[in-house]
């Protein structure tokens, strides 16, 4: 199964297999985190324009080049067209239908956790997310956004210990403007997709981390990113600085209210390091995934996810483990600019019910000798579909570039399918690129052996998917990773076959 | 233990077992003999639970239990075993991990406490020793990569660790060289104990030099043809099948 491969400019296959042999191998658990706060919100009125980007920028309270900016993505988005190029099916979307604010009251900044609003905390708590005092016992540090502000972030003062800035952007966009200014927009700009100029336009919140240089961050940094408005977009953005010889861990989490209409979620995430410093990134989305029965309602999911490696020797590493959405449209890579620099892609994404995945990852080499993997398992059941999408590009001037990708799909029952879409551009001859892909299913003489042992069948579909997924789940943190393993068996509890 | 009675079954509406009739009691070693197509892997088969191959009348009871009820983790767990002819490759999963699954099953339904990976590695390495077999099965996927005799100590090691009370074994010889069939032979013989009972399914009459059955029964068509005790694999080491054949 191993080839090395130069230059062909088009895709090297599509795969699409169906696996006949399990038709009802399992059944879904109840999506957990479905439940809606009442709380009172500041909400703007439906509908996009730029009068609206102007009220959003307004209260923000934005300085004036962030409204410049706003403003301008917003013209560049009335220009553009939605994509239509992934394997995804989805009706028309109504972007005058959804509000691009909301706020729980009150907007004013909170000097502390106690004036967050009790049910906002208590909905953290409900979702395992603890935001009080007691919190400080544990090693991550937390940012909450709730809707499309961040409500709180928690060990503040021991980061700022370190020269370590965590807040939210909008905070940043105050108290830190320059490195705002220097670096929002710079890994994906807004004239870089459709879904990029609209978040540009309309983001309210999101993170913001500043690394010094020399610096390690002694803790885990998290967002847990919550919609809770039915007909709200949230439109968060993330942008993440290490500075040279510093070292980062984050993670980001994220749920949402059952609905039976869709809520859009158009996400940016920016990551930059100079020289040798190293980011890792990690993401468990659980957003709710719409009727598992009839497909309606959840979350449409197109996010941005880019880093640039742009000092000597840096490294970014992006681990996702995608289990939600009604769709997901996402593709985390790494620029690699600077020379021996290195970019990783690791990426669970597993579909049921009616879900639709199209993700996979981009590296971009440039520098010389610059290295990146990529590592990718989908998993598809019922009637869900799962795409792989990756590309490899390898600049005329990248000497020596390496890539080392391998995309593999797994099919429980007879409905669901599976597809590999994966571009390679080589512009320079030194490039050695390897590209490995399989499609397996869970076979019914499989499960049957483990039955004979003694052993269940769901303990045995459990078993083979946490093996399918091992290479992924080594790279998570590791609590996160006993996460995401409950998280997968939860998906697909409960044998009825 | 085991009765079965007038058994008749099949796979895909064609009857394969036409009428057989089986007693095997505790301590016993029984061989089903016959040549390849004529139902000897249907029984072991249907003896698991395997859902593509259904009975069509008779019945089979197991321990006074009505076997054919029972969902096949439950049969395993009521401690029948069966090695098999082809073993599935399970790609991921680590062998010793899957064995001590396998082992906790059956502590569970015992009553007794679960054994950590630790602790499981020493009662494995005991059986490997035991067994003869190399240290690298351990660190594999289960059958993932194995050559067909590696395969087959695969399902000796397991029955080694398991301890069942009925092993099934099909064609446990067929693909082993000489050396393996002899690690394999000795295996069976060091697990039976006078506890448990043994059906040896296998084409060749050559596993009988070294494991010693009580009763033989020749398979054609279906139907037991004739049973009879050691001296009949003899028989058919020299006569072969055919003359059963109409």
């Amino acid at each position: 199964m191993e080839k090395t491969v130069s230059m062909p400019r088009y895709p090297l296959y599509n795969t699409n297999m169906k696996n006949e042999e399990i038709p009802h191998a399992y059944k879904r658990e109840e999506y957990k985190y479905g439940f809606v706060t009442p709380i009172e919100s500041d909400v703007l009125p439906k509908g996009i324009n730029e009068d609206v980007v102007r009220a959003i920028s307004a209260k923000r309270n934005d300085p004036d080049f962030m409204l410049d900016f706003r403003v301008n993505a917003y013209r560049q988005w009335t220009k553009m067209a939605e994509p239509h190029w992934s394997n995804l099916k989805y009706g028309p979307i109504d972007y005058q239908a959804v509000s691009y604010y909301s706020a729980p009251k009150p907007k004013k900044k909170l000097e502390s956790l106690e004036e967050v609003p009790p049910e906002i905390l208590r909905t953290f708590e409900k979702l395992g997310i603890s935001l009080s005092e007691q919190k400080r016992l544990s090693n991550v540090a937390v940012d909450a956004v709730f809707d499309s502000v961040s409500v709180a972030t928690t060990h503040q003062k021991k980061l700022k210990e370190h020269g370590i800035i965590f807040c939210s952007i909008s905070e940043a966009i105050k108290e830190h403007p320059d490195l705002v200014r220097k670096y929002l927009g710079s890994v994906v700009p807004y004239t870089d997709n459709f879904f990029a100029a609209l978040n540009s336009a309309v983001f309210s919140d999101g993170s913001f981390v500043y690394i010094p240089p020399d610096t390690k961050c002694p803790m885990e940094l998290s967002t847990y990113f919550r919609i809770n408005t039915e007909e709200t977009g949230q439109f968060e953005r993330t942008l993440i600085i290490a500075d040279c010889n510093s070292h980062v861990s984050y993670i980001e989490g994220c749920t949402a209210p059952q609905f039976d209409t869709n809520q859009l979620h158009a996400a940016i995430v920016e990551l930059v390091a100079l020289d040798n410093a190293e980011i890792k990134y990690s993401t468990v989305q659980n957003w709710y995934a719409g009727d598992p029965e009839t497909g309606k309602g959840g979350i449409f999911n197109f996010v941005v996810k880019r880093g640039k490696c742009l000092g000597r020797n840096s490294k970014i590493s992006w681990t996702q483990i995608e289990t939600g959405s009604a769709i997901t449209w996402k593709y985390p890579g790494c620029v690699l600019i600077g020379d021996n620099s290195s970019g990783e892609f690791y990426s669970v994404a597993l579909t049921n019910g009616y879900q639709q995945a199209d993700t996979g990852s981009k590296m971009i080499h440039i520098g010389k000798n610059t290295k990146s993997v990529i590592i990718s398992k989908g998993i598809a059941a019922d009637h869900a579909s799962n795409s792989y999408r990756g590309l490899v590009r390898v600049a005329g001037v990248a000497e020596n570039a390496r890539n080392y990708t391998q995309c593999d799909s797994m099919l429980v029952g007879d409905k669901c399918s599976a597809h590999t879409f994966p571009y390679i551009e080589a512009d320079n001859s030194s490039a050695q690129l390897e590209h490995e892909a399989s499609t397996s299913k869970i076979s019914e003489e499989q499960l049957l052996y483990f039955q004979q042992r003694g052993i269940s069948r769901e303990e045995a579909i459990r078993t083979i998917l946490n093996g399918f997924c091992k290479d992924v789940f080594k790279q998570l943190p590791l609590e996160f990773a006993v996460e995401a393993q409950k998280l997968l068996a939860l998906k697909l509890e409960k044998s009825v076959g | 233990m085991l009765e079965i009675k007038n058994l008749v079954a099949g796979l895909d509406g064609m009857e394969i077992l036409k009428g057989i009739s089986l007693t095997v009691n505790k301590g016993e070693i029984h061989s089903i003999m016959g040549p390849n197509g004529h139902g000897k892997s249907t029984l072991s088969k249907i003896l698991i639970g395997h859902p593509d191959y259904k009975v069509i009348s008779g019945s089979v009871a197991y321990n006074g239990r009505n076997l054919l009820e029972m969902p096949p983790e439950e049969r395993a767990l009521e401690g029948i075993f069966l090695a098999y002819q082809y073993p599935v490759e399970i790609p991921g999963v680590n062998n010793a991990e899957f064995m001590r699954m396998a082992y906790n099953a059956k502590l569970k339904r015992e009553g007794k406490e679960l054994v950590d990976a630790l602790d499981f590695e020493e009662i494995l390495n005991a059986k490997m020793s035991l067994l003869g077999i190399e240290s690298k099965f351990r660190e594999r996927s289960v059958n993932e990569g194995f050559s067909g005799g590696e395969k087959k100590k695969n399902e000796i090691l397991q029955m080694a660790i398991l301890e069942p009370r009925l092993a099934v074994l099909d064609e446990i010889d067929s693909g082993l060289d000489i050396d393996a069939l002899k690690i394999v032979a000795e295996g069976v013989n060091k697990l039976a104990d006078g506890n448990n009972a043994l059906l040896a399914i296998t084409h060749y009459p050559r596993l009988l030099q070294y494991i010693k059955p009580r009763s033989v029964h020749v398979m054609i068509h279906g139907k037991i043809v004739r049973s009879g005790g050691h001296d009949l694999a003899r028989e058919l080491e020299e006569t072969g099948y055919d003359r059963y054949i109409h």
